[in-house]
């Protein structure tokens, strides 16, 4: 049976969907194993466990995650030739994706990132071309490592809890390295996470400034606030919101684009949601052509009478 | 004085060669590959190419013997962002070019580009945008900087040099969801720049026409060490199995607002099970 290891980048309080699902993906494939970089605690760790996981790999050393990418990755070829792992499992944010890029050339073994699909036969499929394309591809080496796009496996309802064993793995860090040498953390908005999120409602050049009325629909919707490049330029809100092609590409079930003309790389960073409802003033706007519900109107009298329909039906 | 600062620094920034985003880009039905009519340098590659001639200028410029090389692998069109990297200011260029090169993924491409710079190096800093506009893998970075043992900082929305010590080194800014971070790390290095590091220039007529005097080296893969089944569809670790052009969104109900839009749109909500 195939030993498939699951890099869990950042534990949290508790499991994450995205983590959950990653593990959900990986005991369909095969027996789990876990690669943590981090310290976790024991709430965490036993959430771990509950999907069948009986060991976790730990570096020996605790400086790992202060090199960056280059250290977590030659934890995870010491993680990988340890628990001898046919696949291994990433989250799809880009450190994740520069750590499995770093991986593959350490062990020789190719790497698919944007994974949204997977057959048994480890027959992935992502989107090209900013989701014009679906595109199938297989890792050709013994070793296949894979990142996964959050919101595309079923996170399976796990066992009961049980902690697994910690198998310390000894790491030898590269000798040059970048280092972190400060961190500023930024406020919680308490919304979800951008790339996670199941509905989002993202604002453009028509916003005009005042997302307001964008973040109390997302809040009635447990939705994220995401925005076009014009809209961070703009600097009315902050650049980690952005969707597109120099942003997060983003696949919702629900994308709901408000004051977004929909030029062709706007359309592009959220074609791959299975819902789109466009509102614009401009009956005219390309954004209309991709809507499975579009409303030329003023937005900042539409919003508000969706967000308050939402509280008086108490949904 | 030590090297570096006798020499001055040599910088090379990647740029490439991609279908322009505000067309329809297509992948080719026969060997899978991407349809290279329509390109241009890759916008996200003008960042790099920026922060580079910016650093130059910073620490001295021209007369600190200051070197930007821009550099690509591909087909014959693929010099055209090297052309283009020197109207904007780079001082020469350099287009590894070779038909086995042909299909190769994030691995091969990789493995080329380490050759390349390895012929051409020493570099003080290798500069890259943050994803290329074409494969959006963002993994060749990463990888490259594996493959020349260089610490990497990656999506740097600032760059600074500083040199003490006897030596270079550099801090960059980066932005995450939740934190800001900033990173320190010797020369050589590897950086990829997001969009927010600056603004980047035109070229001008005056740099349109010094582009004309400047170099371009032609390489192919025998130069710099390599063999044909070392990159390409050969030299690949991925292969592509079947690639479709995603079925057009289709138009649904679009109604202008009678002052009951709000309420039309909860509805339709409510219809597809979305609240």
């Amino acid at each position: 049976m195939t030993t498939v290891l699951v890099f869990l980048d950042h534990p949290g309080a508790s499991l994450a969907k995205s983590e959950r699902e990653l593990l959900s993906l990986g005991a369909s494939l095969g027996e789990v194993a876990v690669a943590l970089a981090d310290e976790a605690g024991p709430a965490y760790l036993d959430g771990v466990g509950s999907y069948g996981v009986r060991e976790y790999y730990r570096p020996e050393t605790g400086a790992v995650s202060e090199v960056l990418v280059a250290g977590k990755a030659a934890f995870l070829a010491e993680a990988v030739r340890a628990s001898g792992a046919g696949v291994v499992l990433l989250g799809n944010a880009y450190e994740s994706k520069e750590i499995a890029a770093r991986l593959g050339v350490r062990l020789g073994a190719g790497v698919i990132t944007d994974v949204v699909a997977l057959d048994s036969d480890l027959t992935a499929t992502k989107s090209d071309f900013a989701g014009s394309y679906t595109v199938n591809c297989r890792v050709t080496t013994d070793v296949s490592i894979l990142t996964v796009k959050p919101n595309s496996f079923e996170a399976v309802e796990a066992g009961p809890p049980s902690t697994p064993r910690e198998v310390p793995v000894p790491v030898e860090l590269p000798h040059a390295v970048a280092r972190v040498i400060g961190r500023v953390d930024k406020p919680v908005s308490g919304r979800p996470d951008l790339s996670e999120a199941r509905v989002i409602v993202a604002g453009g050049r028509g916003v005009n400034g005042d997302f307001g009325p964008l973040e109390e629909l997302a809040d009635a919707l447990g939705g994220a606030v995401g925005a076009s490049r014009a809209a961070t330029d703009a600097g009315w809100i902050e650049h980690s919101a952005q969707i597109g092609q120099t942003g997060k590409t983003v696949s919702p079930q629900l994308y709901i684009s408000a004051g977004i003309s929909g030029a062709i790389q706007q359309k592009a960073g959220m074609q791959t949601s299975k819902v789109i409802v466009a509102i614009n003033k401009d009956a005219d706007s390309p954004v209309f052509e991709i809507a499975d519900f579009g409303i030329v109107g003023d937005l900042f009298t539409v919003l508000p009478q969706a967000t308050d329909e939402i509280r008086k039906r108490g949904l | 004085m030590d090297e570096a600062t006798a020499g001055g620094l040599r910088i090379a920034v990647l740029v490439k060669h991609v279908p322009d985003a505000q067309f329809d880009r297509h992948i080719s039905g026969d060997d899978l590959t991407t349809v290279r009519t329509e390109s241009i340098l890759s916008e996200l590659d003008e960042y790099a190419l920026e922060a580079a001639l910016q650093l130059v200028e910073a620490n001295g410029g021209a007369a600190g013997g200051h070197r930007v090389t821009a550099i690509t692998m591909g087909p014959a069109a693929a010099v055209n962002a090297v052309k283009k990297s020197l109207q904007i200011g780079a001082d020469d260029g350099v287009h590894l070019t070779d038909e086995a090169l042909t299909g190769s993924d994030a691995s091969a491409t990789s493995r080329a580009l380490a050759a390349l710079l390895r012929h051409l190096g020493p570099f003080d800093l290798v500069l890259t945008g943050m994803a290329s506009t074409d494969g959006e893998t963002s993994l060749v970075p990463a990888q490259l900087a594996e493959r020349l043992a260089l610490p990497q900082v990656t999506f740097a929305a600032s760059l600074e040099l500083t040199h003490e010590d006897g030596g270079w080194k550099l801090v960059a800014r980066r932005d995450n969801d939740t934190f800001a971070e900033t990173i320190e790390a010797p020369l050589p290095a590897l950086v990829s720049v997001t969009d927010q590091i600056n603004e980047p220039r035109y070229p001008n007529f005056k740099g349109i026409m010094a582009a004309k005097k400047k170099q371009i080296q032609v390489l192919s893969l025998a130069d710099v060490g390599l063999q044909p089944d070392e990159v390409g569809f050969a030299g690949s670790w991925t292969k592509v199995e079947a690639a479709a052009p995603r079925p057009p969104r289709s138009q649904g109900t679009v109604i202008t607002d009678e002052g009951d839009a709000g309420i039309r749109l909860v509805d339709f909500l409510a219809g597809q099970k979305l609240l």
